[in-house]
């Protein structure tokens, strides 16, 4: 597992993502929001935002690259815990940069079989490089599950 | 002290519509999110969860439109949010998102308010539990 802990803070390439207006209306109607301010300007602008916003957690839907070398299973992963720490308010039509790292390895065998704890951080900045979201996100493997 | 908001105050509630099928597979299409388990049921049977469960963000998305919705009318913002995963949620799930305010901070003009956040299904199961923090401009 030496080569699993040789990949912590490997970095993706900052990938370029579009955020596009019509992302934001269907990621809104995905998760059932009907908030006007993620489908039309007048509302948005109303409600004193610039242009039409992201919803809280539509950092998710972009691409950050794949971190060289790291190779993860396809299924059996469990999501175990997600943060975001805003910055910067993002909005439709900006261009954003988004990478991400392994922040922390951890392995750990108990009464379930063994167990990884991935840990990653991602980055989403502007095209000026300022730092607009940070996502923490946890992703546990399980392994030889009895 | 902020008047809109107080410690031990509890942020409006948002009860969701019962969960679908079809709300996974746009909320799969919406995110990039194409796992096979929150879409299709025999993978999900074969995978050992008895049929498709909704994504972990799907959930955690309701919980940020409470937050949204909360500090929207005083146009505040959002400043970190963060949940565990505790439980699965299915479809025809109901999930209501709540919060209390545990901390409030007055920093010149602006109050920041920190508080605790989860969600829940119909029997009471806990499903995401976490944190926030946003603020808000005294009005």
């Amino acid at each position: 597992m030496s080569s699993l802990q040789d990949m912590v803070g490997v970095s993706s390439q900052p990938v370029k993502n579009e955020v596009e207006k019509g992302a934001i209306r269907k990621f809104a109607e995905a998760i059932g929001d009907d908030d006007p301010v993620y489908r039309d300007e007048e509302a948005a602008k109303k409600a004193g935002f610039p242009a039409i916003p992201v919803p809280p957690t539509f950092s998710r839907t972009f691409d950050y690259g794949e971190i060289p070398g790291l190779e993860m299973p396809k299924a059996g992963l469990i999501h175990g815990e997600q943060r975001f720490t805003y910055h910067k308010p993002i909005y439709a039509g900006d261009v954003v940069f988004c990478s991400r790292k392994l922040l922390k390895v951890r392995e750990s065998s108990g009464r379930l079989g063994s167990m990884t704890f991935y840990m990653f951080e991602a980055e989403v900045r502007n095209s000026a490089g300022e730092l607009l979201l940070v996502e923490n996100s946890t992703v546990i493997r399980t392994g030889g599950a009895k | 002290m902020n008047p809109l908001f107080t410690i031990g105050q509890e942020l409006p509630r948002l009860i969701k519509p019962p969960i679908t099928k079809t709300q996974l597979v746009m909320y799969s299409g919406a995110s990039g999110d194409f796992n096979p388990i929150h879409t299709v049921d025999e993978f999900a049977i074969e995978a050992g969860l008895g049929g498709v469960i909704a994504h972990g963000m799907l959930t955690m998305a309701f919980v940020g439109q409470m937050i949204k919705d909360t500090v929207k009318p005083y146009q505040g913002r959002i400043l970190q949010f963060g949940v565990r995963f505790q439980e699965m949620v299915r479809p025809g799930d109901v999930v209501t998102c709540s919060g209390k305010v545990t901390k409030i901070e007055e920093q010149g003009t602006e109050y920041y308010v920190e508080c605790d956040i989860e969600a829940h299904t119909q029997n009471g199961a806990r499903v995401v539990a976490g944190s926030a923090t946003f603020m808000v401009p005294q009005q």
